[in-house]
């Protein structure tokens, strides 16, 4: 079935454990590995960027792009790592960090407007234009059409401004409290 | 209160006539966060559902299941099963298969002395040599299922020839073809294979009246229905046998039809083909073995156990799309034979997913932060 030189000895199931804070079960990460064997299909050691697209399911997904970034070239450890806020046994703190560096494209520790605006055009894809501009002839106010200005409004709000960086302690007072939901289950069988 | 007073760029694919919903198939709670009420910083800023998402699919997917063979569980664990599975080796690799491929040989004598006369002598009285030949094709391919201990079991009424009927089964492996073709000659569409398949394609497969098409070309698609479109109209032309999956899965899924076969304005016939797995996988995964490998894997094997069923045909109903008829029979064939159905294009497995999917997701979310700011402004 798998074409990976290596099986996984039990001193390895250890260290990939220990690697990601056990996240997951010794039977977990069994599963993981064959899920990685079967995606690295050239037995290259790590799943190319080609290899994650070929699931559709993952290739409709608008954030698949940016995942890709942080996914491409990773051995089976790191895979595990990443996964890891995923786990049901993951904290909240583990999953905010996550997404906090999903935003943090640069890995710098700071998330700006246009970091923030990227991935909302990721998320709306065209379909919140940036150039059209609307005036309501009703209400005279000018209408939100723009990413650009639905995310300020919203960040004015909250009490940031566009010139904002956002570190993570921000990101965990703003997600913190609304119950993140975000796990995945690992088939075991 | 104005509908969406944001102004929303239409998808391009407002009447997506192509393929059903794939939401419906979908779990439910795999959209893309939609915002209630007032729409605030964390509701942008919450992706959670959309990584949850991917994170879902690189665990798992439904589409690489599909074509996922199993392999059998092995059971020689013990001092007592080992000499048991080994002599089962033995008898497999070193009498079975031998007189398998003595019976093969013999068939295929049998048939190239009784074709190749009949191919070029009766070249002027068609109708005779017609007949002719779909009998030999039909004996050759009885030969084959012997040459795996074919063990099928037919449910339901053999098809009759009639015009403007074509028949459609789930498909596993290039064996379906053979396995339905011992019992009625049947015309079908194929791909083009290299190497001694596609001798055999063009020389004797000929004979039963056989479409060809080629994945890769765009415009080969509108070629294709219509050649088909005039196979099933003609009267005596053997019935047309069409697999709409186009390609191989691993019979416990089954991926999307394609539209092709419904549209041609006939009487759709299905069958539902499901192999017993206990005796040998028959799943052929193109992409691991080539077709002789596959063919020498059987003949080693103890059989090749199958169920075939000829469910009752179907027509376009009124009102109904191509597309809806194509689902319908999908179901039939689905629960027939024990599949589970899966909304993916089977050619996915060559192309990449079209934006539309992507594109679909995007905008009801849009949607959904444009609705969020409305609720502000009354």
């Amino acid at each position: 079935m798998g074409n990976t030189s290596s099986m996984l000895t039990q001193y390895d199931i250890e260290e990939v454990q220990q690697h990601c804070n056990n996240a997951f079960s010794q039977q977990e990460i069994v599963s993981l590995y064959e899920r990685f064997c079967q995606l690295d299909r050239n037995g290259g050691g790590f799943v190319s960027g080609e290899e994650f697209l070929s699931v559709p399911e993952f290739a409709v997904n608008p954030l698949s792009q940016r995942l890709l970034r942080m996914l491409d070239g990773l051995n089976f450890k790191e895979f595990v790592a990443f996964l890891s806020a995923f786990s049901p046994r993951a904290t909240v703190q583990q999953k905010i960090e996550f997404i906090f560096k999903v935003y943090d494209s640069d890995g710098n520790g700071k998330v700006t407007f246009n970091d923030m605006l990227d991935v909302l055009h990721d998320l709306t894809g065209q379909f919140i234009s940036e150039q059209q501009r609307e005036v309501d002839l009703i209400l005279e106010m000018p209408l939100f059409t723009d990413c650009k200005q639905v995310l300020t409004k919203v960040l004015e709000e909250a009490g940031y401004n566009k010139e904002s960086l956002l570190v993570m302690s921000d990101f965990v007072k703003i997600l913190g409290s609304s119950g993140l939901k975000m796990e995945v289950e690992v088939p075991v069988d | 209160m104005n509908s969406s007073e944001g102004k929303l760029k239409s998808s391009s694919s407002e009447l997506d006539l192509d393929r059903p919903n794939i939401e419906d198939y979908l779990p439910s709670g795999s959209s893309i966060q939609e915002p209630h009420g007032k729409l605030r910083l964390r509701d942008l800023l919450d992706i959670s559902p959309a990584l949850t998402e991917a994170a879902g699919a690189i665990v798992d997917d439904s589409f690489t299941r599909c074509f996922k063979s199993n392999p059998p569980e092995p059971w020689n664990w013990n001092v007592y099963l080992f000499p048991l599975w080994c002599c089962g080796v033995v008898f497999r690799y070193l009498i079975l298969f031998p007189m398998r491929a003595l019976i093969l040989t013999i068939g295929w004598i049998i048939f190239l002395s009784c074709f190749i006369p009949v191919h070029f002598l009766l070249k002027g009285n068609d109708n005779l040599r017609k007949k002719m030949e779909r009998a030999l094709v039909e004996l050759i391919c009885s030969f084959f299922v012997a040459s795996w201990t074919g063990v099928v079991k037919y449910h339901g009424p053999r098809p009759s020839m009639r015009p403007k009927q074509v028949f459609v089964a789930n498909h596993t492996s290039m064996i379906d073809f053979i396995i339905l073709e011992q019992m009625t000659a049947f015309a079908v569409i194929m791909q083009k294979h290299p190497g001694w398949v596609g001798l055999l394609q063009s020389t004797i497969l000929e004979s039963v009246g056989c479409i060809w098409f080629n994945r890769s070309e765009a415009k080969d698609r509108e070629i294709v229905t219509r050649k088909l479109r005039e196979h099933s109209q003609g009267a005596d032309n053997n019935p047309l046998l069409i697999f709409p999956e186009g390609t191989c899965v691993n019979n416990q899924y089954s991926v999307m039809f394609k539209k092709g076969a419904f549209e041609l304005g006939c009487t759709v016939c299905p069958i539902a083909i499901k192999y017993n797995k206990i005796f040998v996988d028959a799943f052929w995964n193109s992409r691991k073995q080539s077709f002789t490998m596959h063919l020498l894997q059987l003949m080693t094997s103890w059989a090749v156990v199958c169920d075939v069923w000829y469910l009752e045909p179907q027509n376009l109903r009124p009102g109904e799309t191509p597309i809806e008829f194509a689902e319908r029979i999908r179901d039939i064939i689905s629960v027939r034979a024990g599949l589970k159905k899966v909304p993916w294009d089977g050619y996915l497995k060559y192309s990449r997913p079209s934006p539309k999917h992507r594109e679909r997701k995007q905008q009801s979310f849009a949607e959904s932060v444009l609705r969020g700011l409305e609720l502000e402004e009354k």
